[in-house]
């Protein structure tokens, strides 16, 4: 018992309630059935990203990329729905899923393949693919009028009393669970993270797992594409702009290492819930959305203070201290 | 049993003692030699390799790029990011980054607009924005060495905290009417048309490359990049000097703050929107390794000379504004893959 309350995944869902239970004493609107559901539905596609961003991370690595490769697959497939308005919607998901699957191989590719930052090479491509957005739009906006009504539709329309956007959101987290704590895959991604030498050394093809970790992250963010844009039955070249940081927030809230390595999908989930919340609440208890972003600041700053202390190792003594020396010998006595 | 170990390494290797090429990436000489070869073929001499040919290019297909006036006039489209990409230069150096450049900037505007609409005179003005920086700066480093928080998660908490502040004084007003002063020196010319705060640029250029290159600061400033542990095992004090570059960094994004607001007259929510990554674009377009410990200050000036070349031949060729945001990519992409696909594979991880 005291193991699970020390987890920092406990910790941190009990602060998501105790959050939701204090505004909804301020404003009981809040903890209506309605309003948590509006809420979960808009957590969806943050923790989409997060988990996708956390298998990232756990590799060491960082993808700057999602937000623009979000909004390239998003207006793709916008226009390719709006050019064949009879495309069925199965289709049109899976292109948006295979544009994001083959934007995030590239980055896999060069970051894989030849070794090279990804902090850098997400940078590059971040910028190429929010250019390109541009580039086949005209620069134009695609509104709601012109979009098919099921393809705006679909994202909200209701399944046994959930929006879609949560079926997805939930397969998505078994998905992500599986590969993260049940397939070989997942658990050569921690070894890479924790120990790239050694991981090498074991025969864990390094270049390859790099190569497909960055293809599924890229892949999620091409469905998410899809969703944003339907959910909000408009694409345009700014959408999701400096998402990227949003996402990686979430994954630092949850929990997961920027030094590789560590992290889980709980907390990944939670962390994306989290900033949800607090994105949700703002307005319900009357605070000025101008306040949303310092407030944003202050939670991330806070929680990785807090997970800083949680996991502090202090420094090596590679020298006899002298002052533990005559302690021992003060209790020895 | 461990004779034989101990008798081998009582042995003197002769070689042992001299300085041998090392596998390791980086080397510090106590002062290389000058080797014309290697001089030739580094990442600058590609870069102004890169500059010339992107100057020519543009000179020749556009007929008025080479109006005196209108290149000086170019310059004023990075002469500010330019101010910050110099400090974030020396802690992409010494493995740190500060994400929160853009946060600290929107920051100073608005203390400078506050400042001014409650009066204070012109000349504080610049102090205040500096003494913002800095104290932003502050922020980020004392959570990088009091706390040993990575600071890139710091830095992408900071520039939410900067930013939502800023806009939280602003609301959706806008600050606007700023003193002649900082009209002078943002839009203003040395000799009718050379831009102020190029020169301002370039004496900061050679202050940062006098720092970086002829000081022993410098010298540890990569020594830390290099290893930090055995720079702290040298004896070099690691974090005031990092705590150190996150105030300067911050000073100097006050500083551009200064500049860009006196050039474009107002403070509004958005000012210097994404501007950090476009900075460190231009750091690591400048040979600069974001592992730490290699680049150089003359690399990032041309790498800004460069891709400002191309936005002003760009601009006069009327291609908007967002197609510079790809050249920009791929130009970073191709560096930094071109020399790895050129050398073969390494196995090396």
């Amino acid at each position: 018992m005291k193991e699970i309350l020390k987890m920092r995944e406990t910790q941190l869902a009990i602060s998501i309630v105790v959050l939701i239970a204090l505004v909804g004493s301020r404003a009981p609107v809040f903890v209506s059935s309605s309003s948590l559901g509006n809420l979960l539905t808009d957590s969806t596609l943050l923790i989409m990203l997060a988990l996708a961003q956390m298998l990232v991370i756990v590799t060491r690595g960082i993808d700057l990329s999602v937000a623009s490769t979000l909004a390239l697959s998003g207006m793709m497939s916008a226009l390719l729905a709006v050019r064949f308005p009879e495309l069925p919607l199965p289709v049109v998901m899976l292109v948006a899923v295979a544009i994001g699957l083959v934007l995030g191989l590239v980055n896999g590719y060069l970051i894989g393949y030849l070794d090279l930052a990804p902090i850098v090479v997400t940078l590059g491509t971040m910028s190429v693919y929010r250019g390109l957005v541009f580039v086949l739009s005209g620069g134009a906006w695609v509104s709601s009028h012109q979009m098919p009504p099921e393809f705006i539709a679909f994202p909200l329309s209701r399944f046994l009393g959930v929006t879609n956007l949560v079926w997805i959101a939930g397969l998505t987290i078994l998905v992500f669970w599986y590969i993260a704590m049940h397939s070989r895959f997942g658990r050569d991604l921690y070894a890479v993270g924790n120990a790239p030498a050694s991981a090498r050394y074991v025969g864990i093809p390094i270049a390859k797992r790099l190569f497909w970790t960055y293809g599924i992250s890229g892949a999620v963010a091409g469905l998410c594409g899809y969703l944003w844009v339907a959910r909000y039955a408009v694409a345009y070249t700014e959408i999701a702009y400096g998402f990227e940081f949003t996402v990686i927030a979430a994954c630092v809230i949850g929990g997961v290492s920027i030094a590789g390595g560590s992290g889980s999908v709980a907390g990944a989930v939670l962390g994306g819930l989290f900033l949800a919340v607090i994105g949700n609440a703002l307005p319900v208890v009357k605070v000025s959305p101008f306040w949303q972003s310092a407030l944003t600041g202050v939670v991330i700053l806070t929680a990785v203070l807090i997970n800083a202390r949680n996991g502090k190792t202090g420094g090596r003594q590679i020298l006899p201290l002298h002052l533990n020396k005559a302690n021992a010998q003060g209790s020895a006595a | 049993m461990n004779t034989s170990t101990v008798m081998s390494t009582e042995v003197k290797d002769p070689a042992a003692d001299k300085p041998t090429a090392s596998t390791s990436r980086y080397i510090i000489a106590d002062r290389q030699n000058f080797r014309l070869g290697a001089a030739l073929g580094s990442w600058e001499s590609m870069l102004a390799l890169l500059f010339v040919a992107a100057f020519t290019i543009c000179a020749i297909v556009q007929p008025h790029f080479l109006d005196m006036y209108n290149l000086a006039d170019g310059t004023f489209n990075f002469s500010e990011k330019a101010m910050i990409a110099l400090p974030m230069a020396l802690l992409i150096i010494c493995r740190e980054i500060d994400i929160s450049v853009s946060g600290i900037l929107a920051l100073s505007s608005v203390a400078i607009g506050l400042a001014h609409t409650n009066g204070a005179p012109p000349e504080v003005l610049l102090p205040i924005a500096i003494a913002t920086g800095t104290a932003c700066g502050w922020l980020n480093g004392i959570m990088v060495t009091r706390y040993k928080l990575p600071s890139i998660v710091v830095t992408i908490g900071t520039v939410s905290l900067f930013r939502g502040l800023a806009s939280v004084v602003l609301g959706d007003k806008a600050f606007t009417g700023y003193p002649q002063l900082m009209t002078d020196w943002g839009q203003g010319y040395f000799f009718g048309f050379i831009p102020r705060e190029f020169v301002v640029l370039l004496v900061f250029a050679l202050l940062f490359a006098g720092f970086l290159h002829c000081t022993t600061w410098g010298r540890r400033v990569y020594a830390i990049g290099n290893n930090p542990v055995a720079a702290r095992f040298s004896g070099i004090p690691v974090d005031s000097y990092r705590l150190g570059l996150f105030m300067l960094t911050g000073a100097m994004a006050g500083l551009a703050a200064w500049f860009l607001t006196g050039r474009i007259g107002s403070t509004r929510p958005n000012i210097a929107m994404g501007w950090e990554l476009e900075v460190i674009t231009m750091v690591i377009l400048g040979g600069v390794s974001i592992a730490g410990g290699a680049g150089t200050i003359g690399g990032v000036l041309l790498a800004v000379l460069t891709l400002g070349t191309v936005t002003y031949g760009l601009s006069l060729a009327n291609i908007p504004g967002i197609y510079m945001t790809i050249v920009v990519g791929i130009l970073l992409l191709v560096t930094i893959a071109l020399p790895r696909l050129l050398r073969g594979k390494r196995i090396a991880k």
